[in-house]
This record gives structure tokens, sequence and C-alpha cells, in this order.
């Protein structure tokens, strides 16, 4: 073994409006409340994790024409509680979700501005679209751009915050009293950008922030989003956690970074992992199986089902079989503002997998969408789990992990308690920050003066929103 | 807790203060404006003058805040952060001091600023409130793109088109009030029930589409962030005329005017009070605070100096919108209480340099007014609304259901 250890990356995800969320647990606090978002910060600080993640929505789930009740409901702005976080932390990373398609480059990039001076240096974006005129329906702009058309206004807007960055270069502010200049140019944050959907011109006001700009999250799977992150994003924030998938993901988009001038380690490859911990693998395989089934009630079931099917199946009992019937081919209309009913390609297809799974099975509904949904990705003792994490990481799976407890606020205390160390054990994870900045946590080089935008003029790309 | 002080005091803080060479004063912190620890000192010190809030000023486009395109003076503070961050950043680390905001209504998105707002409420628990400001300058459009404003000076603004447009601008912000407010209230207090027997995180009953549609945008609703905790956080704008005298007596709870004296105060008073009881808002309480910008010194001789010396360092006499006050703690005290005679409720006092008289007002004028019953001795409240005398109100879709 040449091969040196890799060092870990950890990031905790506040958990979200869906449900790996289990609400209905005792233990289960305020998703709302600062304090919780402080608890689930303070813990991952303690734990010397990389960041915390906030996710966004702009519009409360439907299913059949009202609004979904049967998750974790609401939340707050992720600019604002990101603000308030950098108060009661002094290292974490602060990164959020934030929509380009109901929002306008010069004031996102001067929030993110703002966040990066108002934290020090530990600002993350993740940048997404919305295709849906449902949630545009909250918006001024509405629901106006076709979806190819959304993609590109996607790329032009990431491609305009970031001139809107570079337009000051980080020198100008010399504030002289003797002599009464403030600036040294009188041009700092000029700027114009012109394209099919932005003609933005004048003066930026922020001056630019510690790290040049946010360090930028890709969330996209596709082959544009894989050469968009290569070219130009930060890290990927993936879906595919288990060893196989996550090396050949790994593989492929490391192996684009070389054509853009970039070394392996200018990219990190993050995806997103839920875990249940015991006293042994055994006890831990108990709870994870008890934990799927608060995840997955029998309404839930039947939901999830109808976000296949694309019908009203409220007459189907989830602990009897599957539906006779066949999904609805067309456009998905029972389920709005939730992503995850796009990843059903072939609806008749995934139908006739799971029919066929649950037959042979002999599984129910609710027993079958327990089997096909949301699986925990690590299950077992802490040492089981560290292990894999691991091995993992060191057979280039990922770099790291963006962890998702089901539990708010107190869902990664035993995380950091127990796994944790061990890993440190290991001598593959930090037992102390050594730098201030998100960039520095990440090992990724700092900007020079006034660069962010990349040379490459590779398009980026953006995932819709989940 | 006890009675609400019969006077309010905020006071407005923009980067190193008013005067345009203010950032020259030997305690200025020019370098620091940018950082955390700077707006956390202010605001602590503000807490510590027992005030009820502060503003933080803020804009869309680069200083000064001329209604041409910035020449690109370097003689000034250029350059801010976003407000609301800022108020978000401070607000764990106060306890009792209101937290407003400025908020450009003219092309931000009232969805993502009611829940911005919201979500201060949350982490300040129940100190939040925002100032609502319009803005018809052509550079900023243009950072925009997607409106178009004639170029104007301030000259012009008797222009007829010109009026128009203004008055354009603030029903718009009315719109924007009344989307902002409605969402608040989208979801009722008790709309997370948690049922586990059910299944039911909420109970959907109690969550509201707010189904605005007005000329200038629609928004459907429910807001994402549930009700916060002051049910209601505090809107507040800055007047100076019929038209947005009008936006304050329908639409804020504090309104800031610009008196050039106590019978002018009045004039006004009674101007906003006319428009609250046209707009069906007669039995709530709209404050009305006086700004003036202000250089206070134990001498009053020392006051005037030390303006005449930043005038002199500007090459300018600094005048503003608000009238201009240099003197003593003790006949700032005289002139608040006469003025509040004239039936303002409060003063926003604009420090002409934060690092002289943001002190002289926590621990000269603050002093001064307690010595004669006139201010509140301690925090008599842990909200907003609770300083400024105002009840919690219940959602109006709860009342519209009930």
């Amino acid at each position: 073994m040449s091969k040196p250890l890799k060092q870990i990356h950890l990031a905790a995800h506040f958990p979200g409006v869906n449900n790996t969320t289990v609400w209905s647990d005792p233990r289960s606090g305020s998703h709302i409340e600062f304090s919780a978002f402080a608890h689930l910060a303070q813990t991952a600080e303690r734990a010397k994790f990389d960041f915390l993640f906030l996710a966004e929505g702009l519009r409360l789930r439907e299913q059949n024409g009202q609004i979904y009740d049967l998750d974790v409901v609401g939340r707050p702005d992720t600019f604002t509680v990101l603000a308030a976080l950098a108060a009661v932390t002094d290292r974490l990373g602060l990164a959020g979700t934030i929509n380009s398609t109901f929002n306008e480059p010069y004031e996102v990039a001067r929030q993110f501005a703002s966040l990066d001076h108002l934290s020090g240096g530990r600002a993350a974006w993740n940048v997404v679209t919305s295709w849906d005129a449902f949630t545009g329906e909250n918006f001024r702009r509405g629901g106006f751009l076709p979806q190819d058309a959304r993609y590109g206004r996607a790329r032009t807007f990431l491609q305009s915050t970031w001139e809107l960055f570079d337009s000051w270069r980080g020198d100008e502010i010399i504030a002289d009293k003797r002599t009464g200049e403030f600036l040294a140019d009188g041009s700092a944050g000029r700027f114009a950008h012109r394209d099919a959907h932005f003609d933005i011109s004048g003066s930026f006001n922020v001056p630019r922030s510690p790290q040049g700009r946010p360090v930028i999250f890709q969330a996209g799977d596709s082959d544009e989003g894989r050469e968009f992150a290569a070219s130009s994003a930060d890290a990927i924030f993936s879906r595919h956690s288990t060893l196989d998938a996550g090396q050949a993901f790994y593989a492929d988009v490391k192996g684009r970074l070389a054509r853009h001038g970039r070394t392996r380690d200018q990219l990190l490859i993050l995806p997103a992992a839920t875990f249940v911990l015991g006293d042994t693998d055994d006890e831990a395989r108990e709870l994870g199986r008890e934990v799927r089934l608060q995840q997955v009630s029998g309404q839930t079931a039947i939901k999830f089902l109808e976000q296949l099917w694309n019908r009203d199946l409220s007459g189907y009992d989830p602990d009897g079989p599957l539906p006779g019937i066949d999904p609805d081919p067309g456009e998905n209309t029972i389920a709005r503002g939730r992503a995850s009913v796009r990843m059903y390609r072939d609806p008749l297809a995934t139908a006739a997998l799971w029919r066929a799974k649950a037959e042979s099975e002999k599984l129910s509904i609710r027993e079958l969408i327990v089997e096909v949904t949301g699986r925990q990705s690590f299950v077992g003792a802490p040492a089981t789990v560290a292990e894999t994490i691991n091995s993992y990481v060191q057979a280039d799976a990922s770099d790291g992990f963006i962890l998702v407890p089901h539990i708010t606020p107190g869902g990664l205390d035993e995380f950091a308690d127990t796994v944790v160390p061990l890993l440190q054990e290991r001598g593959v994870f930090r037992t102390e920050y050594e730098g201030s900045t998100l960039r520095e946590h990440l090992g990724i080089a700092p900007l020079q003066p006034g660069v962010s935008v990349p040379r490459a003029a590779a398009a980026p790309t953006v995932r819709a929103a989940s | 807790m006890s009675r609400p002080s019969s006077l309010h005091l905020a006071v407005a803080l923009d980067g190193s203060g008013w005067h345009p060479a203010a950032w020259r004063e030997p305690q200025a912190r020019p370098r620091e404006l940018f950082t955390a620890r700077y707006w956390a000192d202010l605001i602590s010190e503000a807490e510590r003058g027992l005030l009820d809030f502060v503003t933080i000023e803020d804009a869309l486009g680069l200083q000064p805040a001329g209604y041409s395109e910035p020449a690109g003076p370097t003689n000034q503070v250029r350059g801010r952060l976003d407000a609301v961050l800022i108020a978000a950043r401070v607000a764990p680390l106060t306890r009792n001091i209101g937290l407003v905001p400025t908020v450009v209504v003219t092309h931000t998105e009232p969805f993502h600023i009611s829940k911005a707002i919201a979500t201060l409420d949350y982490v300040s628990t129940g100190r939040a409130g925002l100032r609502v400001q319009v803005t018809a300058r052509q550079h900023e459009a243009a950072h925009f793109g997607r409106r178009t404003f004639p170029r104007f000076s301030v000259e012009d603004q008797a222009n007829p088109a010109i009026q128009q447009l203004i008055s354009e601008l603030f029903d718009e912000a009315a719109d924007y009030v009344e989307v902002v407010r409605r969402l608040w209230d989208s979801w009722e207090d008790d709309a997370e029930i948690r049922d586990v027997a059910t299944g039911r995180f909420v109970d959907r009953e109690k969550l509201h589409y707010i189904d605005f549609a007005g000329d200038y945008f629609s928004v459907r609703g429910p807001s994402i962030t549930p009700r916060p905790p002051q049910g209601q956080p505090i809107v507040t704008a800055l007047a100076h005329q019929s038209v947005p005298y009008r936006l304050v007596g329908r639409s804020a709870d504090v309104g800031y005017v610009t008196p050039r004296d106590a019978g002018h105060a009045r004039a006004i008073v009674a101007e906003i009070r006319g428009e609250q009881q046209a707009g069906g808002r007669a039995a709530d309480t709209v404050h009305i605070f006086g700004d003036l910008v202000v250089f206070l010194d134990e001498d009053a001789g020392a006051a005037a100096d030390r303006k005449a010396r930043l005038d002199g360092l500007a090459g300018s006499v600094y005048t503003s919108d608000a009238s201009v006050f240099t003197g003593t703690p003790s006949q700032l005290a005289d002139l608040v209480q006469d003025w509040q005679a004239s039936g303002l409720s409060g003063f926003r006092l604009r420090p002409g340099a934060i690092s002289h008289d943001l002190l002289a007002i926590t621990r000269g004028l603050v002093p001064q007014l307690q010595r004669r019953g006139a201010f509140r001795t301690a925090y008599e409240a842990d909200t907003l609304r609770g300083l400024l005398g105002l009840a919690r109100p219940a959602s109006r879709y709860a009342i519209a259901t009930s």
C-alpha cells in the first residue's frame, strides 16, 4: 500500500421536509425554532465537520390537490438561518440551497457575499433551478419559461453572479483617515452582463468577501451536470451512496477534471447518506427496520405509490397487494412541488419491477415501499459504520458524506460521540480545524484575488430543487 | 412586566454614521464595516441603552445614494452588507433589542422577504421588524434589468410624470406589505399538530392560500415558514410627503417622519392619522417617530465644532432630509419632549458619527431622559411588539374561520 490515506470530509444535512425525517418520535423537536438549528450546527462543529447544509423549498407540497400533511411541513428562510448560525459557530461551513429561477443575480450575489463576510469565509451555495409554474405562483415572475430555457437561465445566472463577486478585487478599501481616501479605486464593483436572459449593469455594492465567492456545490447527475461540476464546481452533492455506484460516479467525474486543467483534489464528491447506529450490528439492524417503518406508514406507502402510479389510490389497503391497474402514463399531476416524481422516467417499467418484486417476495404495498425507497446508507455499531465510511472513501466511492439524521435536532449527537472519534483514531478525520474558511476545510485552493470565474467556458447546469 | 415606555427610541445605523466624513473620526472603525464584530458591537451598545430597536440601512446599489449613477467618489464609505443578514447575524448575540433591517421592495420578492423576516423573528425570538423602502433610481433598476425608470434628479420630483411613478411605487409597496402580512398569517398559530394517531403533521385546514392578485404581482401562498413568534413582525417606513404618509397610515406599525419643528410635527401626525382613519385602522396603534440626525457633546459648542470639522473634511456642509441637531444630550432631551407633546411617540436618531454619537445617545441622552422619568430604566418586554405596546394579533385567517 503506497497510497496515502485520504482524509474524510463530513457534513450535516438539517433533516428535510420528507419522510426520512421521523417527526413522530418522542425525541423529535422543532424544525423551525433556531435552537434546533443551533443544536445541530454546534454538534457538527464539536465533531469538526466541514459544514452544515440547509435545503430550500418555495411552495408547500401538494398531493391529490391538497397540502401534503404526512411529513414535516414548513421551514425557515435559508440565508437568515445561516447568518444566525454564524453567530453560534466559529469554524463550521454554512451551506444553503438557493434557487436561481425565482431570484435575481444581484440580490443573491450580495446575500452570499454578505454571508461570507458575516461568517468569516464559511459560505457555500448549492445552485438549483425549479421548473414548475406551481412554485412560480408564489413569485412575481411566475412560471414563465419553458423547461430548457430555465436551464439556460440557471447557467447564465451563475455566470453573472461570479462576475459580480469578481467586480471587487479585494484590495480597494484603504480607509486612510489622514488622506480621506476610502477607496483606492473608484471603479470598484463595476459590472455589465448581457445575454439572452439578463441585461444587467452597474456597480455591485458588497466588497470582495473572505473566500472571494461562496464554495459552489453542484447536484446534477446528467452528463451536462457532471461536465459543469468538473469545470467549475468545488463539490458535488451526489446521490450515489452505495459502493459500486459511488465508485463509478467518482471515477467518471474525477476523470473529467484533467480536461479542464484541474487536479483531482479540486472537486470533492460528497454523497448524501443516512445512518442508524446501535450498540451491536444486530441491534442497529433492528433499529433500522423500526425507523423504516416509522418513515413509511401505511398512509405514506399509499402516497408513494400514487406518485409513481399518478392516480388516486386512497382506496387501496397498504397491507394488501399492489394495484392491478397500471400507472397513468400522462404528465404527472398527482404530486406537486416534489422533484422525486420526475425520477420515475418510465413509470410503467418501474411499476412492473415493483410488482415482480412484491410478488416474488410476497410483499404488501407498505413492505414494498420500505424496501424500494430510502434505505439507510450505513447501519451498524459505531465501529462498523466508521469502518464502512472509511473503506468507501479509501476505495474512491466518495471523498466523504453529507449525513442526513432522521431526528431533529439530536440525530447527529450519537454519531459525533461514537463514530467520529473512531475515524479520528484511524487518522482519517481531523481532530481540530486547521483553517478558518470552508475552502480550507475542504482543502481547495484559495481563489486568486479578482478571479472566481473559471477560464473554461463550460456551461454550468443545475438540477431541479428537491 | 411594567407598562411600555411612553417614549420610544430607535437608532438608525448606517456605515460609520450619517455624516459622509464620519469614517474619518479618530475612534471610527471603517476597515471593520464588513465584519460581524462591528455590527454586534454597535447593536449591543444600543441594547445597553435600552433602545426599542435599531434600523439598518440598505440599498440595492452603491453609495452615495443619488438619483443618477454614482460618479465614483473615493472619499466616502462605499459598499454595504445585506441588512437582513446583519440583523440575523446579531440576533443570537442580543436579548431584548428590536432588529429592523431595511428592505427594498421595488426589486425583491414579497414571498422571500416575508419568510426572511419571519425567520429573523424566530432567530431573535420575537424581535423582528422591517423597514420598507422604494427606489426609483435608474441605476439600481439596471442592476436587475427587469424594469426601467427615467433618469431624474431631486429637483424633478414635482414633475407630474415623476409624481406618478413615485405614487405607483408606493402603491406597489402597499401591495407588498399586504402580501408579506398575509403570508405571516397564512399559518394559524396551531397549524402544526404532530398528531401521531392520524399521521398528520399539520392540520391543513389551518394553512391558508393568500391568493393575492394586484396590479404588480400575484402570490398564491401559503408561506413555507410557520407564523412567526410575534404573529406580525413590525412594519416600518420613512415618509416625507403625502404619498408615503398614506403608506404609513394604511400599512405600517411605525412611520419615520422628518418635521422641521413641533408645529410641522403636529401637521404630519394629523395627516397620517387621517390616512389611518380612512384606511379603517383607527383602532390600531401606529407609532410616528421623528427622525433626527444628531451630533451630541456635553458642550453644545463642541458638538457644533465637531460637525463643522467633519463638514470641512467632507468639503461641504452636511444637510439631510431630517433636521440636523447639534447640542448637548440635555438639549436633545428638551427637544424630544417638546416634539413628543406634538403627537410623536418616538424618535429614530441617526448618529452623525457612530463612533461618538451612538455612545452619546446610550450614555448621555438615555440617562438624561431616565432622570426625567421619560424613558424606561429596564426592558419591560421581550418582544419588539411588547416594547412598542402592541398586542400579539390573531391570524386574520383564524379570525375569519372562527
